[in-house]
């Protein structure tokens, strides 16, 4: 856990908009990045959960991470993007508009959440980032695929 | 931890359960010198590395074990206080080894107490032997000490390790030399022939082999969709090393079932001693392999079933002796394979399950009525043990009757794909049989799909395949909101993939066509309909995401052959989805039970609306067909309403008079067929089948009906079929069955219901038979005294006063009518009332509700009567 502070305090982010809105993920967390190909709706699954597919062989969880943070997405145009994470050996895909670069940011730098934002952002964010002339959301992989409290709580 | 120190691990672990099981056997037959050989080396070699490794507790404790044996081996008597000790002392060991293997270094603790337990067992046994040997019975002279006080004094006095080490030194040193060249004999024969490697080894080829069964899959997938590929033979033949590869690597994972065994005959023996009983365990079959994972997932719910055997289904000597059974218990285990499966029976023959202590619990846990389950067959209150929470031990022993009992066995054996099933005979045994899947890695499974999706439906369980079309063979048939399809006279429970998994766009579209995968679970059988079926694939199992494990209707998800990710369906959700939990089903099984063997008391009916909002009903087995046909179709001929139904005509019968035939839209029929020739009863609407008593309470004087009962708590009207059936067949009948100028048959009908009665003679009328309906066997035998003629009787079996089997002797013993066939109808068809019947005198046996049966049987018997 400590690991990832290689020099100062700084920490690696790989960058994702998801219905306007910039979210960082820790890069210790991210496997990939993939567009999501021939994926197979899985019936009674939860509303967030968009699907199952093939990546190279594994069977990848994909979790529309609109859906989960309470935005909608958006057609930019181009293909829809995942980001591939791993939680207890299992592979999941966060379903995003798009990604953007990787950010270095201090962990100095990073704010607690506004107390007025909306819970279901605040219960997956660890906190805020001001970057220049947009804010960037850091949120917790672990909390974002605790899917089933989420699910019993709506 | 180091390899060395997990080998020894491994090592001594297994050769102790060896032991465990050879000292059980010794212990039976403490003649075998090969035997106690072989576990005497067993220990020597632990002892040896034990020494070696510098683990001085195992070593000591090992050491006084082999010390007992070594008396053993001198002659000296094994008794079961003995082999306790040793045993005792073996757990110890298993402890030990297990804290070893988890913090690598001997756990702290003395092993005194069962050291010195050892030595005295050592001592006792040669101070017993030399008082037999050198002084027989002799009386204690003054100042003499008794043996018994010598072996106390032995007891009391404190262990002196030092003394021991010194005694293993000097063992040791001696047996060594042999044991160990014995050892590495059977390194150098064994040696070359197996090895050993972790499970993780296997587990990870074995997925590798899954990965590339699933690339094999993909690369035929392509090569099909390319003719004239010259990848074709290259790839049949890596299609053939990956199958051979698939297959030698299962192998791998195959273990004969008598190690999940291994443990039993010490469970049994110690069972034996803590409840007084004397069981003899009986292993067959132990050789038979089947898959790691399976082996461990049936492990515990086995030890389970046999503690239950040995500690609730055999009883005390003292009470076999009573029953005249001998005063040893048998418990048998068998395994076997057949097809996919293995089949494991456990059974004793003990007393059996306790048909009235199940009732009395099935009742109070509400779990059925009390006035259902005093109609159920003995085998459907069995199977009350495997609902949840059902444990009639009324004492908690800590052998079992914990509370978590059958159900529990029977959920870990749902859960791979497995069967139970019990056989309980009071007073005599009781027998489990369990059948399960032989692998669950892979699986062949049925690709079908629903609503565009495509789905995998394990091939273990689907039964068969039946296409069902409008028009077709198959149909596919409506009770209200329920479909079923009428597969070889059964009614078989229908339901629509996509309805299951809510992905029907059109929830209420007709079902008229598509694929019936019938699926089997347990003991209960369906239909799963789906829009289309490909074809059958070895399907790589893989678990379902944590996040959607909870959606019951999936098993598991794979990854086919052209990449994509589809669903494995998991036939226990679907028979749950249906809406049978075990004992719901439990209850339609014994309905439809009784519906066979106690015809009387419970009937299917079907129930519908004609004419009025009052419910009427007829017993479905009258019924041939429920029809709902476009009304346009329906003609007008000769005053008649008739329809073309199958390429004849088909009259229309209304009801009464407030019945309307529909002028358009769909119109609900009751049909009724007796050979190629049908009529149909238009009704306003078919409500519900139920299962109810049939009992009619009010008589009617409407013609058509025979009368009111309370079906469902609702005054329902019970519709008298054989009116009607006159009404449209007649004049069909006359002709074709009764040519003009025959004789009119007649017919002695003997049964104690008017509801039969009533039901049957417009039925026989019809069929062109003349009929006295009599109401009891002394009736009936009365009208024969005073001298009525009759071609034929057919009576009831079950009649208060004089049963069907007494008036059929009446009638053999009386010479004045030895022609008279006599037909039983009955809702009891068993070989042994057969059987019973053909003794009676019997000519025909006939199921109660088998209208068409009779007619036949009928015909027989007076052909019979007119070629004699």
């Amino acid at each position: 856990m400590t690991s990832e502070n290689t020099d100062r305090n700084v920490n690696e982010y790989v960058t994702a908009v998801v219905g306007g809105q910039l979210f960082g993920l820790p890069i210790r967390r991210v496997q990939d990045v993939f567009i999501p190909e021939r994926l197979t709706k899985v019936p009674l699954a939860p509303p967030e959960i968009a699907g199952v597919l093939n990546l190279r062989g594994r069977i990848v969880t994909l979790i529309d991470l609109g859906l989960r943070l309470g935005l909608v997405r958006e057609d930019n145009g181009g293909p829809a993007m995942a980001i591939g994470v791993e939680m207890h050996g299992e592979s999941y895909g966060l379903l995003i508009d798009s990604v953007g670069e990787v950010l270095k940011l201090d962990s100095a730098a990073l704010e607690r959440n506004p107390i007025n934002l909306d819970p279901r952002l605040a219960s997956v964010s660890t906190g805020i980032f001001r970057l220049d002339g947009q804010l960037l959301m850091v949120i917790d992989v672990d909390r974002i695929l605790d899917i089933s409290i989420h699910a019993a709580a709506a | 931890m180091d390899d060395l120190l997990r080998e020894f691990v491994t090592e001594t672990n297994e050769s102790l359960d060896v032991v465990d099981v050879e000292l059980v056997r010794f212990e039976q037959d403490p003649n075998n010198a090969k035997i106690l050989d072989n576990i005497f080396r067993l220990v020597h070699t632990i002892k040896g590395t034990c020494g070696f490794r510098g683990l001085p507790r195992l070593e000591a404790l090992a050491h006084a074990a082999e010390t007992v044996m070594g008396k053993f081996r001198d002659g000296l008597p094994a008794t079961n206080d003995a082999v306790t000790v040793i045993l005792a002392t073996i757990d110890r060991i298993k402890e030990i080894l297990e804290s070893l293997e988890r913090d690598q270094r001997e756990p702290d603790g003395a092993d005194a107490d069962l050291i010195a337990d050892l030595e005295r067992i050592a001592e006792r046994t040669l101070a017993a032997a030399q008082k037999q040997a050198v002084e027989p019975a002799r009386v204690l002279r003054p100042g003499e000490v008794s043996l018994d006080e010598l072996e106390r004094a032995f007891r009391d006095t404190p262990v002196d390790p030092p003394a021991l080490k010194g005694a293993k030194a000097e063992k040791t040193g001696k047996a060594k030399p042999v044991e160990e060249a014995v050892k590495e004999d059977d390194v150098a024969k064994s040696g070359s022939q197996s090895i050993r490697v972790t499970v993780d080894t296997l587990e990870q080829l074995m997925t590798m082999v899954s990965e590339l069964v699933l690339t094999r899959n993909q690369l035929l997938e392509i090569v099909r969709r390319h003719d004239d590929s010259e990848f074709k033979t290259p790839l049949q033949r890596l299609s053939n090393v990956t199958a051979e590869l698939q297959e030698g690597v299962m192998k791998t994972r195959m273990q004969p079932i008598g190690n999940a065994w291994q443990k039993f005959p010490r469970i049994v023996r110690d069972l034996c001693n803590e409840l007084g009983k004397k069981i003899e365990l009986e292993l067959q079959g132990a050789e038979t392999e089947l898959d790691r994972q399976v082996l461990d997932l049936i492990k515990d719910p086995l030890t389970h079933m046999l503690r239950n055997s040995a500690d609730h289904g055999l009883e005390t000597p003292a009470e076999r002796r009573t029953a005249g059974k001998p005063e040893q218990g048998h418990i048998r285990l068998s395994a076997y394979h057949e097809g996919g499966h293995i089949v494991i029976r456990i059974a004793d023959d003990g007393r059996g399950l306790d048909t009235a202590r199940i009732k009395a619990k099935a009742v109070a846990q509400g779990l059925v009525s009390e006035a259902d389950i005093e109609k159920m067959p003995e085998a459907q209150i069995h199977k009350f043990i495997f609902a949840a929470g059902f444990s009639t031990a009324t004492t908690v022993t800590n052998v079992s009757g914990r509370g978590v009992g059958m159900d529990v066995v029977r959920t870990n054996i749902d859960q791979i794909g497995g069967a139970i099933d019990v056989k309980s005979i009071a007073g005599v045994g009781l027998s489990f049989t369990i059948k399960i899947p032989l692998t669950l890695a892979i699986v062949a499974a049925l690709i079908v799909e629903s609503s565009g999706e495509r789905f995998a439906i394990p091939q273990l369980s689907v039964v068969e395949l039946v296409r069902a079309r409008k028009g077709g063979d198959h149909r596919i048939e409506r009770i209200k909101d329920t479909t079923v399809l009428r597969l070889r006279d059964k009614l078989l429970p229908l339901a629509r993939l996509s309805r299951l998994l809510g992905t029907d766009a059109d929830a209420d579209r007709e079902v008229e066509s598509g694929f019936i995968v019938v699926t089997q679970v347990g003991s209960q059988t369906f239909g799963i309909v789906v829009d289309s079926v490909f074809h059958t694939e070895e399907i790589v199992v893989k678990p379902m995401s944590t996040k959607l494990r909870h959606i019951t209707m999936f098993s598991g998800n794979t990854i086919l052959g052209d990449g994509a990710v589809i669903m494995i369906i998991d036939p226990n959700g679907v028979a749950q989805a249906i809406g049978s939990t075990v004992t719901s089903q439990m209850i339609v099984e014994a309905a439809q039970d009784r519906v066979e063997e106690t015809g009387e008391e419970a009937t299917s009916l079907l129930v519908f609306r004609a004419g009025s909002t009052q419910p009427k009903a007829v017993p479905l087995s009258l019924i041939t067909r429920l029809e709902e046909i476009d009304a346009r179709k329906i003609e007008l001929s000769n005053g008649r309403h008739m329809v073309q139904y199958r390429g004849q005509l088909m009259p229309l019968i209304s009801m009464n008079a407030n019945v309307n035939v529909k002028g358009e839209g769909a119109q609900p029929l009751l049909v009724f067929s007796d050979g190629a020739r049908s009529m149909a009863l238009v009704v306003d609407e078919i409500i519900d089948i139920v299962e109810d008593r049939l009992a009619i309470q009010v008589t009617s004087e409407v013609p058509g009906v025979l009368g009111s009962a309370v079906i469902k708590g609702q005054a329902t009207e019970i519709v008298d079929v054989g009116h009607f059936l006159p009404m449209a067949f007649e004049d069909w009948f006359r002709r074709k069955d009764n040519p003009t100028g025959a004789r009119q048959y007649a017919v002695l009908l003997i049964d104690d219901s008017p509801f039969f009665r009533n039901m049957l003679t417009p039925v026989l009328q019809a069929a062109g038979y003349a009929v006295t309906a009599v109401g009891s066997a002394r009736e009936a035998l009365a009208l024969l005294e005073d001298g009525r003629a009759f071609d034929v009787a057919v009576t009831d079996i079950e009649m208060p006063e004089m049963d069907g089997f007494e008036f059929a002797e009446a009638v053999r013993a009386d010479e004045r009518y030895p022609e008279l066939p006599v037909i039983a109808l009955s809702s009891q068809i068993s070989a042994e009332s057969i059987e019973r019947g053909r003794q009676a005198g019997f000519h025909d046996y006939v199921a109660k509700f088998d209208r068409q049966g009779l007619i036949a049987a009928l015909m027989e018997q007076t052909d019979v009567g007119r070629a004699a």
